[in-house]
């Protein structure tokens, strides 16, 4: 286990929905939309002629996690990020930040927390045709007041953060998707933002490039540690990016969990035709099947908790019957044995071949 | 959804209500001679719609008359100040600036082009004619512009506010031009304020339109963009919205002047202002073709000058500014280089009166000249251009006006109308319905025999019941009951008012101007499509003919074909033609190139891919040309009613000289009419072929 759960949670979801139709707030008695019967009201929705492009959402993002949403298209994942930034007024339910419901602040409150705890990047990447780069990436200061001297000496900053220095002065049409999306993420970035949306950033982009992205992306969260939600509609880059991730159906989430978690014990038929092509050993860490019944195995072999399996299985093939799994601390908090790699990969392609 | 149960939806009348009209329809012709009220509208059955509103317009200006008085005079200062400015100032100043100004927007072409046509001006002698409408100009566009810009943005903003504004615009961008002066000049006074607050409100509809739609094409995720960076309402409209949607807002800015130059210089019909329209018009009045040709170069020039660098600056505004570093000289080059011209001019003109005024002894003015090239030419060609229009007017012109059955003589038609030519006439007719049977089924028959019957009896001649029913069937078929019923009422109205007979002459020119247009101008456009040189020289002509003040055009049909309904038909036809070359061209342009490369896989000729591919796809952009067509031609029929045409165009412009508002509110708004029912049917005719080719969602 990641031990996620044991952290400070940063946003809560809480039983949110988003019904479009003449009638929506009728569904709906109290504001916090915790229903009792979410089933039975999703069958009256629609059968009303509404759609419910969210229903009864309930996660928690934790401090310096990234969140993964991931569903296919109208499976409503880009709704949800929306109605946790107000970009889309929620039906019922509750959007916690730091402990305050975000539904029921001011319009000006809520101004004040989009310029100063939120950035976000889009997937078409949403930049202002009319302005240079650099005059991009300093707009959301712009938007607060500050001087000019001082924003486009940040805004400069955070364009050699993403690696566009040079190009500040060009304007977003003489630029690549990739280099698009980096004057994005810098925007984002511009007001140094706790909470960090990514709504399918990387899709609109050529498969090696959005390869490039994902690795840069990594690494700034490594500099950074911000709290992300990220929406994909690609399972790969979920797991290749999540701590956690929450895969969405219908407006529905059908399963939280680390990407682990997911591709082990998929929660039903649909989560299962998404895993049943993932390579499991690129997936499954030593954090993932460790044991901590032996804490003391007899071996130089250390591995990360992070590492996979892939990884970590050359040391088996080489001789070793055991390896020790250290936490990104360096305390060792497990051990794991050949078979139980074995075990791992079989388990999971059992139930790979049941579904 | 297929096509077939797309239509069922669609109450459309079945081949037996065509039946029961056409028994009805045989029954009036059958009638017509004894019971002369299904030809004649009677008198009894009218309403005192003119008289009503004769007393609305007075009890109106009784009380706010001097209300009105007050702006005019307020606003008539400014005016006359600009206009003084330009006249006074050295002309070396004002050609530098215009050609600055020019570079600024396109380049040295244009800055050339700006200079040589300012010249002409001033050595023809119109300078300070050129200089009032410029004035004019100048004083109704920013006041366009701030009228536009008000109502776009409450248009964008709130719902109800578009619910008043679309109606609004449909309406004033189908009223006739010369109906707008009307109460502006019951309410203004005789003077040139009139022609300034017309252009003005004239010339708002496409700002309006421009800043709606600009507004609301800006894309979600730029939208989403600027809320998230926490923009308040305020700066997400002006520093996001408006930012992004300034192409299409600049777009809108240039038609915008357009449409104030065009008014403008009809606008001049009033008089006072000394103006080069004016000018155009007095010496059209005059017969003085040399004169009138002289200066209705500069109206042209002046609209390509205002065109182009309006035009050049829209085009511009998605381009990459460099930014300027050093002095303040440095950094705003186009400010310091005016505020030099400015300096260098007044000096020059103070060193030398040459240069202050251009000296009157050294104006070219070669009308006689003219004159005489026409005359020589009129005299020379006379035999050509006398059997030109004599044909048109024979066989396709009077028929439609007044029917086959009262044109045809001995002495144009080469035989009598009796009984027998007539048994003839409906066997041709029979005949030729049975062949669009057999190629078109029910519908093409229909459309036959509605167009046999108009020929035959002309649109005076047709029982109006039978017209009124006519138009209401193809608006049931094509675009359901509420166009049906908008066309019922709006024909109605023209009955009740008593405006059905001009209507009537006024259907018959705009009818037949429009089938010349949609065959004539069909053809080019087909052409162009298949050939990118006759493409490469239609467009700049297209352009011209477009960005002309209507004005224009009568000049050189009036100088050969003299007046009356051929000149305005080929007046029509000059400008209307104009959008059925382009959107035919477009259209066929536009098809799916996937689609071409298939029919030329499955072995078809050049020819089987135009008319069995091309055609079809594009014929719904060709509809929209037809659409526009009708507009043009509509507009265009209201200024020739200069050249002597009957109908609601001289009713119009009757009204404007005898300062009757009910006549003029009557005339215009059966023009409108007429412009908004066939807008609709055509429309939704359009919308429908879409839908069954899946050409839209």
């Amino acid at each position: 286990m990641t031990g996620a759960d044991d952290q400070e949670v940063k946003l809560t979801c809480r039983h949110v929905w988003k019904v479009y139709g003449p009638a929506a707030d009728r569904f709906f008695t109290s504001g916090k939309g915790d229903v009792a019967d979410a089933a039975g009201l999703i069958e009256s929705i629609s059968e009303s002629g509404h759609i419910g492009a969210a229903c009864d959402v309930t996660f928690d993002v934790h401090f310096g996690e990234i969140f993964v949403i991931m569903g296919l298209s109208g499976s409503g994942k880009s709704t949800i990020v929306r109605c946790l930034s107000r970009l889309v007024e929620p039906t019922a339910g509750e959007v916690i930040l730091d402990g305050e419901d975000l539904l029921r602040v001011s319009r000006d409150k809520l101004i004040d927390i989009r310029r100063h705890k939120m950035g976000m990047v889009f997937q078409n990447f949403g930049l202002l045709p009319h302005l240079s780069v650099v005059e991009n990436v300093a707009f959301p200061l712009q938007i607060q007041g500050v001087t000019k001297e001082k924003r486009l000496a940040r805004a400069m900053e955070m364009i050699d953060l993403v690696g566009l220095g040079g190009r500040e002065t060009s304007y977003p049409r003489q630029l690549s998707g990739g280099q698009q999306q980096r004057v994005g993420i810098a925007r984002s970035l511009a007001v140094e933002p706790e909470l960090w949306f990514l709504d399918e950033p990387f899709s609109a982009l050529d498969p090696l490039i959005r390869r490039q992205m994902q690795d840069e992306f990594l690494r700034l969260q490594q500099l950074l540690h911000k709290t992300i939600v990220f929406i994909t509609h690609d399972f790969l880059e979920a797991l290749r990016l999540a701590d956690r991730i929450a895969i969405m159906k219908d407006g529905r989430i059908v399963q939280i969990g680390t990407p682990a978690e997911v591709v082990m014990q998929p929660a039903d038929d649909y989560v299962s035709e998404f895993t049943q092509d993932v390579p499991r050993v690129k997936v499954i860490t030593a954090g993932d099947i460790a044991t901590s019944a032996d804490l003391h195995p007899a071996t130089d072999d250390v591995v990360d908790e992070h590492a996979t399996l892939e990884e970590i299985m050359p040391r088996f093939a080489a001789g070793s019957d055991v390896v020790a799994v250290k936490s990104g601390e360096g305390a060792i908090v497990g051990s794991i044995t050949a078979q139980m790699v074995l075990s791992a990969l079989a388990d999971s392609h059992a139930a790979g071949d049941a579904a | 959804m297929s096509p077939a149960h797309l239509r069922a939806r669609l109450p459309a009348p079945n081949l037996l209500v065509w039946l029961v009209f056409g028994v009805l329809a045989i029954l009036c012709l059958i009638l017509r001679d004894d019971e002369k009220w299904l030809v004649k509208y009677p008198k009894d059955w009218m309403l005192p719609i003119e008289a009503g509103l004769e007393f609305l317009m007075d009890w109106f200006t009784a009380n706010f008359k001097p209300f009105f008085r007050l702006i005019s005079d307020v606003l008539e200062w400014p005016m006359r100040g600009l206009q003084a400015l330009l006249q006074a100032s050295p002309w070396p100043v004002t050609i530098a600036i215009v050609a600055i100004i020019a570079y600024a927007a396109q380049g040295w072409r244009l800055a050339a082009f700006c200079i040589a046509s300012l010249f002409y001006m001033m050595i023809v002698g119109y300078w300070d004619e050129s200089m009032s409408t410029l004035a004019l100009v100048g004083m109704s566009v920013p006041l366009s512009l701030m009228i536009g810009f008000v109502m776009g943005l409450l248009g964008f903003q709130f719902r109800w506010a578009r619910r008043v504004i679309e109606p609004t615009l449909d309406v004033m961008q189908t009223v006739p031009t010369f109906a707008y002066l009307i109460p502006i000049l019951i309410l203004f006074g005789i003077g040139p304020v009139v022609g300034m607050v017309a252009s003005a409100v004239y010339a708002s509809p496409p700002m309006v339109r421009n800043l709606m739609l600009g507004l609301q094409r800006v894309p979600d995720n730029v939208i989403e963009s600027g809320q998230m960076s926490g923009c308040s309402a305020f700066q997400l409209l002006f520093m996001v919205r408006i930012p992004a949607a300034t192409h299409t807002i600049m777009i809108g800015v240039n038609q915008t002047i357009m449409a104030a130059l065009a008014m403008v210089i009809i606008a001049a019909i009033i008089g006072g202002f000394a103006d080069i329209g004016w000018e155009v018009l007095s010496t059209m009045r005059k017969a003085q073709t040399g004169q009138s040709l002289l200066a209705g170069l500069v109206i042209v020039l002046i609209a390509m000058m205002m065109d182009r660098i309006s035009r050049g600056f829209a085009e511009r505004t998605g381009e990459i500014h460099v930014r300027r570093s050093g002095n303040y000289i440095a950094r705003h080059p186009w400010l310091s280089s005016m505020a030099t011209a400015v300096v260098a001019g007044t000096l020059l003109s103070w060193a030398a009166p040459v240069f202050s005024a251009y000296p009157e002894a050294w104006i070219i003015y070669p009308a006689e000249d003219l004159n005489q090239a026409v005359s020589w030419f009129t005299r020379n060609f006379f035999d050509t251009t006398d059997a030109i229009k004599t044909y048109t007017l024979y066989f396709f012109m009077l028929p439609m006006k007044a029917g086959l059955e009262r044109i045809a003589r001995p002495g144009s038609w080469g035989f009598e109308m009796t009984t027998m030519a007539s048994v003839i006439y409906w066997v041709i007719l029979v005949a030729i319905g049975g062949l669009a049977a057999r190629l078109g089924g029910w519908r093409s028959v229909v459309a036959v025999a509605l167009l046999g019957i108009l020929f035959y009896y002309g649109a005076s001649g047709t029982p109006w019941p039978v017209f009124v029913v006519a138009v209401t069937l193809i608006a049931l078929q094509v675009g359901g009951w509420k166009v049906a019923l908008f066309a019922f009422l709006g024909m109605a109205f023209m009955l009740l008012s008593g405006a059905w007979p001009r209507a009537m002459l006024s259907f018959y020119l705009t009818a037949t101007s429009v089938i010349i247009c949609f065959v004539a101008g069909g053809a080019l456009g087909i052409w162009a499509a298949q050939n990118d040189r006759v493409s490469a020289v239609l467009r700049p002509i297209n352009d011209t003919l477009q960005t002309m003040p209507l004005f224009v055009f009568l000049i050189p049909v009036v100088m050969v074909f003299l007046v009356g309904d051929f000149s305005a038909l080929l007046a029509i036809i000059m400008y209307a033609i104009v959008p059925a070359i382009r959107y035919t061209e477009h259209g066929i342009r536009q098809v799916d190139p996937v689609a071409i490369e298939a029919a030329r896989m499955m072995g078809c000729t050049e020819r089987q891919i135009l008319w069995k591919v091309r055609l079809p796809l594009a014929i719904p952009e060709i509809m929209v040309g037809l659409n526009q067509v009708v507009m043009f031609a509509l507009a265009m029929l209201v200024i020739a009613a200069l050249v002597g045409t009957k109908g609601l165009g001289q009713w119009v412009y009757d009204s404007l000289t005898n300062a009757r508002f009910g006549q003029g509110v009557i005339a215009g708004g059966s023009m409108a009419l007429m412009a908004m029912i066939a807008d609709r049917i055509i429309q939704s005719w359009a919308a429908s072929k879409k839908r069954d080719l899946g050409l839209s969602t």
